[in-house]
């Protein structure tokens, strides 16, 4: 077997499982999970052995298979990874099965529906990730879109339709634009710069910076307004908490873990390499916006009731951490964010798990509902203490790692004055507020409600759904090398280009960028709720 | 008026032509009588000989053997059946059956597609309010061979016959159920705005004869992309523009689309909106965006304010109706508008991707309408969004079914809507009209939010009515096809994209 057909493999089998599971026909709930879980776990497998096979020190993109998909358009089937898909790619097929697991008994009605979405949103999610065609990549971005629709709207809390409507207008609205570039910038595109009409990714890396820097600027705002909803970035992210808190377990889950993460993948796979002028222009009000993020996410955290919004709203900070690190645009800064894309995958995903895993016990999410837990469910609070620690950093833990180096590229950026990573820096401390006041109020002290006294510990499989996360949690703290091997190439990539593209324009060049890169504009001050 | 050349000849034979390659001169400058007249092209002939005598052995059989409905039914999905295998482009015959060429075939292909599931949806509905008879089916299969004389004609008055050929059968079938009041009106309003609208056609076209001597479609192409044209010309060829705009809905002529669509038993509806659609989209499609380039400055403009005012309009009105079948009507002024942007473009894209739309449309739109007629009662009950609500316990099949029509109609992929969006829209970022496409996202936008709010009903929502009526096998299995064409146009739009690229 080739690598390239592992690398199909690995996007061809939850769909395979999707239509095994649509064929199984009256089967029991028990092997309609079964069959779920096998596929989600077979695609993990292969995305092992795709990590294996991958060539951390080479260039460009690896296991490259390009088929004739619409000719008349130049269309192809064109998929690919390098590092930093890489490293998505995992989580994915990681969390998917972890995910499917924690909801074995959570959801009730429409299980059979249930396991067929979950396994079609893999499918959309690896095909973001791999796509190296835009018009391929659309497809997947939009076409993952319906799944979670589903998970939100069917299995959802009590407010799950106004989420699921909300979820989908607000994603739809910045990829309807993105769509309007992408045929742009395939079709007019190379027609300007005098090459023949292409969706191929690899052939637009040479053709967008070529663009006339007004141009890039308008392709590039489209494209990153899509991005930033998904993101989300301040003041984009009020989707986030309806759908978070709505969503089931595992839909919270995924869109945390993977979802959001297609938001910032797509800046580094197509903003910043397509548009450089246009993006060495907004570096600083991005930046801006990803600080205010940071702040506003962990000060609205802070006063949260219920948990389960209280961790949604750290998403907005701890996502804006990871856009500064990328338009930070230093080696070091775009390693740690993607770092921190997998980190909070973990991190959060895990938090979600063991929200979902209290609900299940007391159907309540409130605070004040809760106190002294850690007596009566001590395995339960030992596991939210670690994964608490790791979302607020804690060295030694796998936030630390990516944190640390997205503050230390953000210090050393030419792009942004030393502020952004000053004021960014706050959001640590805030997290340790948010979290470890949360934690106290809700595992420590006296156990003042009667109903919490009879709550039963996690039970084996709920070990099982959290062992593995904490495993990488503990393993990214202490040896991050392991994972920043596989992207370092690609990051270096990433940031070389940008500096070759950008080195013969100054920043007169671009229009509408009368802020330089010395004179950013101080982010403001965060508005608190 | 003098009588112009061909016209006496024409009258004199007492023959109107039809033909693939119809040219009466080589010199484009001078209009001269043809000295004798063509041979029958056969590979026109011969569908449209096949249609209509499929229509007469119904008639007859309708009218001297049975009166019952069963056997003009099956008499009609096996005829229209075998025409469309002869019709339909993929499929070569061995023996090289007689059959148009080009993009007319396509269109053929779908105005036969269309009558037929119209049939076969038809019989559970009209069992079901108790009215089905044997005329209903012929009336179907004479506006079909309206249709294809439309799609055929290179003769405007041919063009004209077939119009009216079509139009007065479905004026009939809006009407068809008498008792209803709505059904009555229907017919009333579009019969009175059809015929209002033919007068504007008949009267363009005297005009551009009067101005140019010629009655051949060609020679009106032509001269549309010649400049130094009298002022009469363009005024025939506006008039032109205007009325077909009329047929197919788009804004600002879309007042008779929701009364009537609504009106109007819903398989005809069906006919209406995609076979009618169609046979109007095809003359705007051989006239306006025929011969490649771009089109003239004043229809070019006229086209794609007509494409952003339908988008606009049909999305926005869609957006507050508490009724399937009438949002379902105004979404199909949007379309309209979509694929107006495509004529629009002027470019071969621009027609191969309207082509592609009219075809994934015929299979969502006819697969909502059917999956609509399949839940309405009597006296237009069960027709609200509400009584949607719980479809997907209720009946899951059909709930799948209806929810794949409609992702499909919003535009999202993996579906074939979104390829002819995507299609359209291509063609027009091609051409320089950016703007139209922007817009055309932006309104489709719009459009999402109803269509997903009858999934969200459908799925959502819970219910405690009883499931529906089993569903007969035959439409059944049409729904299904329906459903599978969409994925497929979705997944693998290339099969159906270069045979519409190798027809030209």
């Amino acid at each position: 077997m080739t690598v390239e057909s592992l690398l199909i493999l690995v996007l061809a089998l939850p769909a395979a499982g999707a239509l095994s599971v649509l064929l199984l026909g009256r089967s029991s709930v028990a092997v309609v999970k079964g069959v779920g879980l096998a596929f989600s776990l077979a695609a993990f497998a292969a995305s092992l052995a795709v990590a294996f096979a991958f060539d951390p020190s080479a260039a460009g993109f690896q296991m490259v298979s390009r088929y004739p998909w619409v000719d008349t358009l130049a269309i192809s089937f064109h998929v690919g990874i390098d590092g930093m898909s890489l490293l998505l790619i995992l989580l994915t097929t990681f969390m998917t099965p972890i995910a499917l697991l924690a909801s074995w008994n959570s959801i009730e009605k429409r299980v059979k529906e249930y396991v067929i979405m979950m396994l079609l949103l893999e499918a959309g999610i690896l095909g973001v990730f791999t796509a190296l065609d835009i018009f391929l990549f659309y497809i997947f971005w939009e076409a993952m879109l319906i799944p979670m629709y589903f998970i939100i709207g069917i299995w959802g809390g009590s407010n799950r339709v106004y989420a699921a409507v909300k979820f989908f207008l607000y994603t739809m609205t910045g990829s309807l634009l993105m769509l309007v570039a992408i045929i742009w910038l395939g079709y007019q595109g190379p027609l300007q710069v005098g090459q023949s009409f292409t969706t191929d990714l690899v052939k637009l890396y040479e053709v967008g910076p070529l663009l006339p820097a007004q141009v890039q600027l308008w392709m590039f705002l489209a494209f990153t307004l899509s991005f930033a909803i998904k993101v989300p970035l301040f003041p984009l992210h009020t989707w986030l908490p309806d759908a978070h808190v709505e969503a089931p377990t595992a839909g919270s889950v995924m869109l945390a873990a993977v979802l959001l993460k297609m938001g910032t993948y797509g800046f580094l796979r197509f903003s910043v390499p397509l548009f450089p002028a246009a993006t060495l222009a907004c570096i600083p009000w991005l930046s801006a916006l990803a600080v205010i993020g940071i702040v506003y996410g962990a000060l609205v955290s802070m006063v949260q009731t219920d948990i389960k919004k209280l961790v949604a709203y750290s998403s907005v900070s701890h996502l804006g951490f990871v856009v500064l690190g990328i338009f930070a645009l230093t080696e070091e800064s775009v390693q740690g964010g993607v770092l921190q894309m997998v980190n909070h995958g973990l991190s959060t995903g895990a938090l979600f798990l063991l929200v979902g895993m209290m609900y299940e016990r007391r159907h309540t999410r409130e605070i004040a509902e809760f106190g002294g837990l850690a007596r009566v469910v001590p395995v339960l609070a030992v596991f939210f203490m670690i994964v608490s620690l790791s979302s607020i950093g804690l060295p030694g833990l796998n936030g630390f790692v990516g944190e640390f180096l997205i503050l230390v590229g953000a210090y050393a950026s030419p792009y942004l004055s030393v502020w952004f990573a000053i004021i960014s820096s706050t959001g640590i401390i805030f997290a340790a507020i948010y979290l470890l006041w949360m934690y106290q109020r809700v595992f420590l002290g006296e156990n003042l409600n009667p109903k919490n006294g009879s709550l039963k510990d996690l039970s084996t499989r709920e070990v099982f759904v959290l062992v593995p996360v904490v495993f990488l949690i503990v393993w990214i703290g202490v040896f991050p090398g392991t994972f920043l091997k596989l992207s370092g190439r690609s990051t270096q990539e990433l940031v070389n280009a940008f500096r070759r593209a950008t080195s013969g324009v100054s920043a007169d060049a671009v229009p509408s960028s009368g802020v330089g890169a010395e004179s950013a504009p101080r982010p403001l001050t965060p508005p608190v709720r | 008026m003098q009588v112009g050349p061909e016209l006496r000849h024409c009258i004199l034979s007492g023959k109107f032509l039809i033909s693939g390659n119809y040219s009466t001169s080589n010199d484009p400058n001078t209009d001269i009588i043809p000295t004798e007249l063509m041979p029958i092209d056969y590979n026109v002939a011969f569908p449209l000989a096949l249609i209509c005598s499929l229509g007469i052995l119904v008639l007859i059989t309708d009218a001297v053997i049975t009166k019952s409905g069963a056997i003009s039914y099956w008499m009609s999905v096996a005829g229209l059946t075998i025409i469309g295998a002869f019709l339909f482009p993929g499929i070569e015959l061995n023996g090289g059956v007689p059959a148009p060429s080009g993009l007319s075939r396509l269109f053929c292909t779908i105005f036969i597609a269309s009558g037929l599931l119209t049939v076969i949806f038809s019989r559970d509905y009209l069992r079901r309010l108790g009215s089905e008879r044997g005329e209903y089916y012929l009336m179907i299969i004479f506006s079909v061979a309206g249709m294809m004389l439309m799609a055929l004609a290179t003769d405007l008055v041919i063009l004209f016959l077939g119009l009216e050929l079509m139009s007065i059968c479905l004026y009939v079938l809006a009407g068809y159920l008498r008792t209803r009041i709505s059904g009555n009106e229907a017919s009333l309003k579009y019969f009175l705005l059809g015929a209002f609208i033919t007068g504007f056609i008949l009267y363009g076209i005297a005009l551009i004869y009067g101005s140019t001597g010629s009655l051949s479609i060609d020679r009106l192409v032509e001269r549309m992309q010649t400049p130094g044209q009298p002022v009469l010309f363009w005024t025939g060829a506006i008039l032109l523009l205007g009325g077909f705009t009329f047929k197919v809905g788009a804004f600002p002529f879309h007042m008779w689309i929701p009364d009537v669509y609504q009106g109007a038993p819903t398989p005809v509806t069906a006919l209406m909106a995609t076979g009618a659609k169609t046979a109007a989209f095809s003359v705007l499609v051989m006239v306006f965006s025929r011969r490649g380039g771009m089109n003239s400055g004043l229809i070019r403009d006229a086209l794609s304010f007509l494409a952003a005012a339908s988008m606009i309009a049909g999305n926005v009105m869609a957006l507050r109706q508490q009724n399937v079948k009438r949002m379902l009507a105004y979404s199909s002024i949007a379309h309209a508008g979509y694929m107006l942007v495509g004529v629009a473009a002027g470019t071969p894209l621009g027609s191969e991707g309207v082509a592609f739309y009219l075809f994934s449309y015929l299979f969502m739109n006819l697969g909502a309408l059917g999956v609509v007629s399949m839940l309405e009662e009597k006296e237009e009950k069960n027709l609200g969004y509400d009584d949607y609500a719980g479809l997907s316990t209720g009946n899951p099949v059909l709930a799948a079914l209806m929810a794949v029509f409609l992702f499909s109609l919003a535009g999202l992929p993996p579906f074939g809507g979104f390829f002819g969006k995507y299609f359209v829209f291509v063609a027009a970022v091609e051409s320089g009209l950016t703007w139209l496409a922007i817009l055309g996202v932006l309104a489709s936008l719009t459009g999402v939010y109803y269509y997903i709010r009858l999934v969200m009903v459908m799925y959502f929502q819970e219910s405690e009515r009883a499931s529906p009526s089993p569903i007969p096998v035959a439409a059944f299995a049409a729904l299904i096809l329906a459903a599978l064409i969409n994925l497929q146009l979705g997944i693998l739009p290339s099969s159906l994209i270069s045979l519409i690229h190798n027809l030209r």
